[in-house]
């Protein structure tokens, strides 16, 4: 195979390792003033990420590096709302780290790095490659949860991370050696060949099967692997929190695509069945925790512990409506949760963090456009028609009747009755209650574009959700069973 | 077609735009515009729905003015409008009522003001979505985007205790709106992919089926109606609702569940309907006779009226489960009916309360000596209420006995006690507030009903004697579309 071949499929990863590598020196020779050059350069990076992962787009689904890298319809989609998310991201978080004196290099570099973990872990199709995106990302991730070096609080969360986040690796890597050892392969299409014609040793491929599952809920953040999500939501700069709350959640799907859908889905009768567990324990424990917060980041960290419970129900139904619209719940709810995020950082001030539920009393009288727009935002969450949040819910629950388990969608929906609850309060504070302090909100124009547009967004989704819904179903459809 | 424009979507959307408008006139300082931006507003809405009744063919129970166009093609969900005999009065009640709760709010909401005509203009065009829906997921945004603005009106203009009340009427209605989505994702699965109502009408349900169909159902729409005993939200969303917001729960909201009744339950699942109908119509009775048992002991004037609409809620499902022609266009009457005279209930004891801030009919009595003019009117409402021949509600209830007669004795006895209950509190609560000498010095103060009170009154008492006297234009708008529903609820869906 030629070079170039195996080139164009990862040219966006190519050209975001060597940008970021640029960034690295060009911030280190900047004066400390002037890192919006560096801001700005990282924001084209984004774009020209854009432009050529839709430049090197191709119709059929290409391999490369020896099928270690794989370029499909799903990647493609998947990469550019990552894009998407990590300059919303940036964008959101320039203000409050600019006055926390993080708004530095590090940051950006980091971000940049975990993003291109993120996409390798999309485009991987072998074990190893997953495992190298994966691990790109989390180390990443304890480096910025750890950037703030004088709070002890966010130490506490990148120690917590760290180490529960290593242990979750070590399960991955001890149930990728099992597979090895039962299929004598570590590339997904061959695992599935091997499975397929029957393996000798069925208890090493159980195990092996359980491990990844293991490690696979810890990265989702799913019960009972769930312990580090509220310590490190809480903990890490809201900026930071907000980057690990949303685009991660985009390579953790692909991740679970990639291993459960092609690598094992011989096994999915047994996968499923844990899946089940898993999701509902997440819906219960998730939804149960999230009423007992006072603090809004721990609240959305338990809201994500429920999401993700609720996407994996795509997942138990299967096939291209499962998993279409489990794709599909992972875009809507990345798109929230950055308003959500958004929303906590356009509130806080220097030297003061909006995060507490106390906060958010009398937002419409502070500000009725901000507080309209978190309305949207949490309607959205709480799964309230014409919100897309809404359709989310819808299209998961029509996957998962579809396959016979009603059962499993009215406990769905019962869990989410409960949820309701603590998205309404948001609401009831904002609109009922009076406001604790009068201080000014200051919005940048950036900022109050972009949550206008987020909020707006959630709504205009909501009427029209039928583009999106069908981006994520065809590009599934061609990812998945093509071969 | 208005200027080129389908009617449907005119009454949904213009009230909806219009809301916009009038959030958009921002904080109290523009009061008065937002005011008339938002009565203009509710006129021009109720406007454009007088097509619906002057072009409506009573001949035919099919689908009129229907639209028709591709929402979510993936799941083949449609853009789907369209009204019957059934649904279009209540196009016609709802915008009407928005006017009326714009005026009566006109000058008693003194805060945030653009942000309550909004709520209420959109919550109007949201209704009307729901009484016009034909396809099921359309209809089930509309029935949950509703909840949305009474969420915020009960939540922010409410009395003391708005929170808790504001609460419960979401949660309890999302409990039921959430079974009622499972049930139709199931059926547009069973229908082999179509979410037209229409559609769920036709197909073939096993028994099973049916019957956790219904329950669904049952539960999304008791809930709305409501029915015993999943009606506890009621009496505290109605008290602590401002007048506008107790006006719109009384004579919209609870349409709503009734209607869901006769689009959803009835048609889709005949066979449950008429299994469970027993228990249907012991829980009505239930709600006719021990309801207004609980209304003779309540010494808070909303809630009084509340626990009476819930009784008389409990008339409307004994019609629709007795399944006869004279018992569901009963039921249909007395759902217009008790839309204006709840409605209007609720308006007088607005009135009483903007001027004394007090509910508590102990803290009234004599009020005729200061406010005479009220009184009269006041009268005319109580006695209807108490279902007095000559006004709506007569004739509603009147359809309902004649109908349950023909199928059980007892059952007509049972109902017709309410005629007495409902005399019975409507009227010791008349008595003691508005008769017998001035009892205290807030009484005192009192002062009569101004112009706008006035105008807003004898509309609604024309309303009340006018469908009273003569309500045959509304009985025939209803009868093919009733007819045509009974012969289809007896027809079995049962696969064979």
């Amino acid at each position: 195979m030629n070079l170039m071949a195996n080139i164009i499929p990862a040219a966006a990863e190519i050209f975001l390792l060597a940008m970021t590598c640029l960034i690295l020196i060009v911030d280190v020779i900047l004066a400390k003033h002037s890192k919006f050059i560096t801001y700005a350069l990282v924001q084209l990076t984004l774009l020209g990420c854009s432009i050529i992962t839709v430049g090197t787009h191709e119709n059929n689904v290409v391999y490369a590096f020896n099928n270690m890298y794989v370029d499909d319809l799903m990647s493609d989609v998947l990469k550019i709302i990552s894009y998407l998310g990590m300059s919303m991201v940036l964008i959101y978080s320039r203000q409050y780290l600019k006055l926390r004196g993080l708004f530095t290099g590090e940051f950006m570099v980091l971000a940049l790095f975990a993003l291109l973990g993120m996409n390798v872990m999309i485009s991987a199709n072998h074990f190893l490659t997953l495992y190298l995106g994966l691990e790109l990302l989390s180390l990443s991730l304890y480096a910025m949860v750890a950037l703030q070096r004088d709070s002890a609080i966010a130490t506490e969360a990148a120690m917590k991370y760290f180490v529960l986040g290593a242990l979750a690796s070590g399960l991955l890597l001890y149930g990728m050696s099992m597979l090895y050892g039962a299929t004598g392969s570590l590339e997904l299409g061959a695992i599935s060949n091997a499975i397929m014609q029957g393996v000798p040793n069925k208890s090493l491929l159980a195990f092996g099967l359980v491990f990844i599952l293991a490690g696979l809920a810890f990265k989702l953040g799913v019960v009972p692997f769930h312990m580090w999500v509220p310590d490190v939501y809480h903990g890490a700069p809201t900026a930071v929190t907000m980057l690990i709350g949303s685009v991660p959640k985009l390579a953790a799907f692909a991740f679970t695509t990639r291993i459960l859908v092609e690598g094992l889905q011989s096994l999915e009768h047994d996968w499923s069945g844990m899946l089940i567990v898993l999701a509902i324990a997440s819906m219960a424990i998730g939804n149960l925790s999230a009423i007992a917060q006072t603090n809004l980041k721990r609240m959305l960290a338990y809201s994500t512990i429920t999401h993700m419970g609720f996407m994996l129900l795509g997942f138990i139904s299967g096939g291209i409506e499962g998993y279409g619209s489990a794709m599909f719940y992972t875009v809507v709810y990345m798109m929230m949760s950055l308003g959500a995020f958004g929303m906590i950082m356009l509130l806080s001030r220097a030297g003061f963090e909006a995060d507490t539920l106390n906060d958010f009393k009398g937002l419409n009288q502070r500000s009725p456009w901000l507080a309209f727009m978190m309305m949207l935002l949490m309607l959205s969450m709480a799964g309230i028609p014409p919100t897309v949040g809404f359709y989310a819910k819808f299209s998961v629950l029509n996957s998962i009747i579809q396959t016979g388990h009603t059962w499993l969608a009215i406990v769905a929906v019962m869990f989410s009755l409960i949820g309701a609850f603590y998205y309404l309060r948001i609401i009831k504070l904002m609109y009922f209650d009076t406001p604790e302090s009068h201080t000014p909100i200051l919005v940048g124009s950036d900022t109050g574009l972009l949550i206008s547009i987020n909020g707006l967004g959630v709504l205009f989704l909501g009427l029209m959700p039928g583009t999106l819904m069908s981006i994520c179903a065809v590009s599934v459809q061609q990812s998945l069973l093509l071969h | 077609m208005i200027f080129g424009l389908p009617v449907i979507s005119v009454t949904i959307w213009l009230p909806i735009v219009f809301g916009i408008l009038v959030l958009a006139t921002g904080d109290d300082k523009n009061a008065p515009l937002a005011r008339v931006l938002a009565l203009v507003g509710s006129i021009l809405g109720f406007l454009v729905t007088v097509p619906l009744y002057t072009g409506f063919d009573a001949s035919t129970s099919a689908m009129q003015f229907v639209e028709l166009h591709d929402w979510i093609t993936r799941f083949n969900i449609h853009y789907h409008l369209g009204v019957d005999g059934i649904s279009m009065l209540f196009i016609l009640l709802n915008s009407f009522f928005t006017v009326i709760v714009v005026m009566a709010g006109w000058k008693v909401i003194e805060k945030r003001v653009s942000q309550y005509m909004a709520a209420f203009l959109v919550m109007s065009g949201i209704v009307n979505g729901v009484f016009a829906a034909l396809d099921s997921i359309l209809f089930y945004v509309f029935w949950e985007a509703m909840l949305i603005p009474m969420f915020i009106i009960i939540g922010v203009w409410g009395g003391p205790n708005r929170i808790y009340a504001t609460m419960k009427f979401f949660l309890y209605t999302l409990l039921g709106s959430l079974l009622m989505l499972v049930a139709l994702i199931y059926l547009y699965n069973l229908t082999g992919g179509s979410f037209s109502i229409l559609d769920f009408h036709q197909v073939a349900i096993p028994m099973t089926a049916q019957i956790l169909i219904f329950i669904a159902f049952f539960f999304a729409f008791a809930v709305k109606v409501p029915m015993f005993p999943v009606h506890t939200w009621l009496p505290d969303a109605h008290v602590e609702a401002p007048t506008g917001g107790s006006v719109v729960l009384a004579a919209i909201m609870l349409k709503v569940g009734a209607y869901g009744f006769l689009r959803f339950s009835m048609p889709i699942t005949p066979d449950a309907s008429h299994k469970l109908a027993g228990i249907m119509i012991a829980l009505s009775l239930i709600a006719v006779v021990y309801i207004g048992l609980v209304a003779l002991m309540q010494s808070d004037m909303k809630k009084l009226v509340a626990y009476s609409s819930i009784s008389h809620m409990g008339f409307v499902t004994l019609g629709l489960f007795i399944f006869n022609a004279y018992g569901m266009e009963g039921a249909l009457l007395q759902m217009l009916s008790h839309g204006f005279v709840a409605g209007a209930l609720f308006l007088c004891i607005g009135v009483l309360y903007d001027r004394v801030h007090s509910r508590q009919i102990a803290d009234y009595g004599g009020v005729a000596n200061k406010m005479p003019v009220f009184a009269a009117f006041f009268m005319l409402f109580a006695m209807a209420n108490s279902g007095l021949p000559g006004t709506s509600a007569f004739v509603g209830e009147f359809m309902v006995v004649m109908g349950a007669i023909k199928i059980n004795f007892w059952y007509a006895f049972a109902a017709a006690s309410t005629l007495i209950f409902g005399a019975a509190y409507t009227l010791w609560m008349y008595k003691r507030v508005i008769f017998g000498t001035v009892t205290n010095h807030h009484v005192a103060e009192l002062t009569d009903i101004n112009a706008r009170e006035i105008l807003i009154m004898t509309i609604l008492a024309v309303a009340v004697l006018v469908m009273g006297l003569y309500p045959l234009p509304l009985a025939d708008i209803m009868h093919v579309s009733v007819n045509d529903l009974l012969l289809h609820v007896a027809h079995s869906k049962l696969p064979l």
